[in-house]
């Protein structure tokens, strides 16, 4: 078995709706990062949603079948074996999927009989291995070689690593997760951690790394996920953050939004900033603000980032 | 773990007299509490398997009640009326009408799947409150909720044309849900997104509102899906006793009229 150094220097990419639309400084920012570190991105060919959070209250099986037909693509059509998805939404329907089509009979003959009326390959199990962004970084580069490669440093910059819900939650469609030693953990994620110290930045002690910032319901339910978001910006400050780190579009826009919401209605205002961790690696490896998309951030952090010495 | 017990004894059973003599006695205020009693009557023996029924719900029957889901709830968290343990409890016990009390709040699960995480069971608590959700819908004990709107605005989407596009989805579903569009907190948004972003990045962003991404060929996808959502539909409808419901229901309304 090849290493996954070697295995994650070319993999499909998975971008998903949200880094085309409200999360386009995401799927700018993980291009360049790539690039700039000469990993390949081969985007997959002619995709589709993945169902996001809203298909599988339609129906479960609907969004299996959605996800198996991007791995399929990325399979079948262009020989690849490893799809990243930056998006936490994509990751984890693509890992959903991968796990229901390995144990569930019923979601297997589903997927088989619409992938047959669509005219396409049907996915099996294990063909391809859906990661994140943040394996990627992390397999191929890791903490030494961004230690090498750092031009702005991040030091003063404090930060707390946001990771969500659907990064690890539930574990059990996460088998590679809490295996010891060099795994990612489910219920303390680091790897954010990891690559934004290798990068020079401070990480704080955040205890809502993985609470949930209601993207679900962020315009069904907007009271309750003003709550659920202010919660977690507070707690940030709390705990001495100036930063925000995220890695899912869902979060990271709620988290901009609310905080503005929160401010307009509820007269709760908020200073801490909110940054994709691509963006940030991409600032530390010597890309200018721009080139990462920061000008498409909804919440300002230009000032914030010249203040810190990166543009 | 502490387990959120639920109590049920509820404000309006409770009676107090301000003013109480008893042969004598003095029993004013507290004293005169008196608990009137709670009857349940009208069990609904099939709600268990008419949640099961549902996609999500099929898990229920292995709940043994530990409580780990309540304590894991974020939605608990901000509001202590909303107990996935408790509504498990009386979907197992057929207890209807005591679910119907909360009907208006069950839909607010945010799928964060803290519960999901923690139960030893693997009942799924989060996909059995989508379900119930469902239920209430299906039904008829509740309007489609604002959550529901949304999802069938999104999903109506992808199922067209392969790939969701944000403004559009946004502006759909303010429509539907008849309010006001945009509120005016989203407008400060815009405003301070508009500070930075380049002309060049604005017009591909409007062109993306007026031509809708799309996934190309299709429309084969966009068929067997069609034909899936309306076996499904017909599948729960006959699961939960749907079309007889309706059929009493006019029956009733035409005696009533002659």
């Amino acid at each position: 078995m090849t290493d996954k150094k070697t295995k994650y220097q070319e993999v499909a990419y998975y971008p998903g709706c949200a880094l085309e639309g409200g999360g386009h400084a995401y799927n700018r920012s993980t291009k360049a990062l790539g690039k700039k570190l000469g990993l390949k991105l081969k985007e997959v060919d002619n995709w589709n949603c993945c169902g996001a959070m809203e298909v599988k209250n339609i129906d479960p099986k609907l969004q299996t079948y959605l996800s198996s037909r991007v791995m399929s693509i990325a399979a079948n059509k262009m020989g690849m074996d490893t799809v990243m998805a930056p998006c936490n939404g994509c990751y984890h329907n693509l890992k959903k999927a991968e796990y229901d089509l390995a144990n569930d009979p019923e979601s297997v003959e589903v997927v088989e009989r619409l992938s047959k009326k669509s005219g396409h390959d049907t996915y099996q199990a294990g063909q391809v291995e859906t990661i994140h962004a943040l394996d990627w970084v992390k397999e191929t580069i890791g903490e030494e070689g961004l230690k090498e490669r750092v031009k702005n440093s991040l030091k003063d910059m404090k930060i707390a690593n946001y990771y969500g819900c659907m990064y690890t939650r539930p574990r059990h469609i996460f088998p590679e997760k809490d295996q010891g030693p060099g795994s990612e953990s489910t219920s303390k994620p680091h790897f954010m951690d990891d690559l934004l110290e290798a990068a020079g930045a401070e990480n704080v002690e955040f205890p809502l790394k993985t609470a949930c910032c209601g993207g679900a319901h962020t315009l069904s339910d907007s009271d309750t996920s003003t709550k659920l978001v202010l919660n977690i910006l507070q707690a940030a400050e709390a705990s001495g953050a100036e930063v925000i780190a995220t890695e899912c579009p869902t979060c990271h826009s709620g988290l901009e939004m609310h905080q503005i919401r929160a401010e307009a209605t509820l007269g709760v205002k908020t200073n801490v900033k909110i940054i994709y961790f691509t963006q940030l690696l991409g600032m530390a490896l010597g890309l200018k603000p721009k080139q990462v998309g920061l000008h498409e951030n909804v919440s300002d952090s230009f000032a914030f980032v010249k203040e810190k010495g990166l543009a | 773990m502490p387990i959120h017990e639920k109590s049920l004894i509820r404000p309006e059973n409770l009676h107090v007299q301000e003013q109480k003599e008893v042969e004598g006695v003095d029993v004013s205020g507290h004293w005169s509490t008196f608990i009137e009693t709670r009857v349940v009557s009208d069990y609904n023996e099939a709600l268990q398997e008419e949640i099961e029924a549902l996609p999500g719900g099929e898990n229920i029957h292995r709940c043994w009640q530990c409580g780990s889901c309540t304590n894991a709830c974020t939605v608990h968290a901000i509001n202590p009326e909303f107990n996935p343990r408790y509504w498990i409890y009386l979907i197992r016990m057929g207890m209807e009408s005591e679910l119907l009390r909360d009907k208006d709040i069950i839909w607010q699960c945010v799928s964060c799947n803290k519960c999901t995480y923690a139960c030893p069971r693997d009942v799924v608590p989060e996909a059995v409150m989508k379900a119930t959700a469902h239920w209430l819908e299906l039904k008829g004990h509740t309007p489609k909720s604002h959550s529901t709107i949304f999802d069938e605005v999104f999903s109506e989407q992808v199922f067209e044309t392969g790939k969701i596009e944000d403004g559009r989805t946004i502006k759909q579903y303010f429509k539907r849900t008849g309010q006001k569009f945009p509120p005016n907190w989203m407008v400060t948004m815009v405003l301070s997104l508009l500070r930075n972003l380049p002309v060049s990045l604005l017009t591909r962003m409007g062109l993306a509102t007026l031509i809708a991404p799309k996934t190309s060929d299709w429309s084969k996808s966009r068929e067997a899906i069609k034909e899936y959502v309306a076996e499904q539909e017909a599948h729960h409808r006959k699961a939960l006793g749907l079309d007889e419901l309706v059929r009493a229901a006019e029956n009733e309304i035409q005696e009533a009229r002659s």
